[in-house]
């Protein structure tokens, strides 16, 4: 593979990160990373139906009028979706319970929608493929580690099999229940956010209010 | 009539889209900036919301839902797998109208909401309704009652974390934690407040 290619995978892992700097497709991150089992199958979904939705509208791109363009890509992410959604409930049936309404949500995750309008538009299917690939993994990468530091500290185990004995079984780990509750996620992606940023300044965000040092504070 | 009343109650404060589901996050995050437009957005989300609910409730139960088509005499017809496309079709189709309706009839208010409205499309705490709607089984009623006070709940949660923001920009936050880091840690204890709710019945 080329050195271009591999950088279009790598990029939107660490540099251009769809979470954590592009704020794109936020709600599933959130939702689904209460256990590792169903973050991993939504982050393969997620990879998958971004990289062949930015495929599908690529080739595509010459013919669909600009007008009616954001109707036509709904249609291939929602067909995209539909597919996923019944594979998962014919074969996992268990978890697509789980996932409940965010396999669905995937149509308007702004990944998906984001990456086609921002890159698959102008670019050819092949390229296009690849940079849903490399965004769909960044994607996954954020959702898997939220994913782990939830599950292991909040429950004790990874996919399920016990790693810290929990008080409760007879160990000596006292689990963090609210690691398994919905505000959990925000502060785990936000600190997240923190170490990203602290690892490449070039991120941070400029202030919108510069405060006055005050003369003489030391 | 209970009944309907706890549960607007509970869509508005125990399961609040925005914090306890985390539905419509991207915008949530970006549009929170400022209490005025913020509000402006909640309102909208209120009146998609209260439209698209009940309509896809409409279209669930005489055409995609099992044997739903036997009114029209087809029996066995079984056309769920067709919801997720039909829905945000409803969605995208009721997101137009609306525009073209309030550009026609209200523009102070399509001037006012102008900018926001196209965003609702792929705003997922609209198509989180409707499916959150098929997943309960709510019939026309609960389903109207259910687009409303989802919508309000949302709209509810977005303009209080503008109205943090507004405040929060003059504090001195660490430079990583800056702008979206901030906005994580400020929405969690947001959703900490909200989960006091919980368990409040009407």
């Amino acid at each position: 593979m080329a050195g271009k290619d591999l950088s279009m995978l790598k990029d939107p892992m660490v540099d251009n990160n769809p979470i954590t700097l592009q704020v794109l497709g936020i709600c599933s991150a959130l939702a689904v990373t209460s256990s590792l089992k169903v973050a991993l199958v939504m982050a393969i979904a997620v990879t998958l139906v971004t990289a062949f939705s930015n495929f599908f509208i690529s080739l595509l791109r010459n013919q669909i009028p600009s007008s009616i363009r954001i109707i036509v890509q709904m249609v291939i992410i929602a067909s995209l979706v539909i597919l996923v959604d019944q594979i998962l409930k014919a074969y996992l049936y268990e978890i697509s319970k789980t996932l409940s309404v965010f396999v669905g949500l995937i149509i308007t995750n702004c990944i998906v929608m984001g990456r086609a309008e921002a890159y698959a538009m102008k670019n050819p299917p092949i390229p296009s493929f690849l940079d849903g690939i490399g965004n769909g993994l960044g994607y996954s990468l954020i959702l898997l580690l939220v994913g782990v530091i939830r599950e292991l500290f909040g429950a004790g185990s990874l996919f399920g099999v016990q790693i810290l004995a929990t008080v409760n079984n007879g160990g000596w780990y006292v689990p963090n229940g609210l690691l398994l509750l919905p505000p959990s996620a925000f502060f785990v992606i936000g600190l997240l956010i923190w170490g990203f940023r602290t690892w490449k300044p070039a991120q941070v965000e400029k202030r919108e209010y510069k405060i006055m040092e005050s003369e003489g504070a030391h | 009539m209970e009944g309907l009343l706890s549960l607007a109650v509970k869509a508005i404060f125990i399961e609040n889209l925005a914090l306890s589901f985390f539905l419509g996050m991207c915008t949530f995050l970006a549009v929170s900036k400022k209490v005025e437009t913020a509000l402006g957005l909640g309102i909208s989300v209120v009146v998609v919301q209260a439209l698209t609910v009940p309509i896809n409730n409409v279209l669930y139960t005489t055409l995609l839902n099992d044997n739903a088509l036997a009114w029209a005499g087809l029996e066995g017809t079984d056309l769920r797998f067709l919801g997720l496309i039909s829905y945000i079709g409803v969605i995208a189709a009721v997101v137009q109208i609306l525009e073209m309706f309030l550009d026609r009839y209200v523009p102070a208010l399509y001037n006012a909401l102008g900018i926001f409205l196209p965003l609702i499309t792929v705003n997922c705490a609209i198509m989180g309704g409707s499916l959150f709607m098929v997943e309960r089984d709510y019939n026309l009623g609960e389903s109207s009652v259910y687009g409303i006070s989802s919508g309000i709940g949302w709209a509810l949660a977005i303009t209080a974390m503008a109205g943090v923001r507004e405040k929060l920009k003059y504090s001195d936050v660490p430079d990583g934690l800056q702008g979206l880091g901030i906005t994580f840690i400020t929405a969690g204890l947001m959703a900490m407040g909200f989960m006091a709710f919980s368990g409040v019945k009407l």
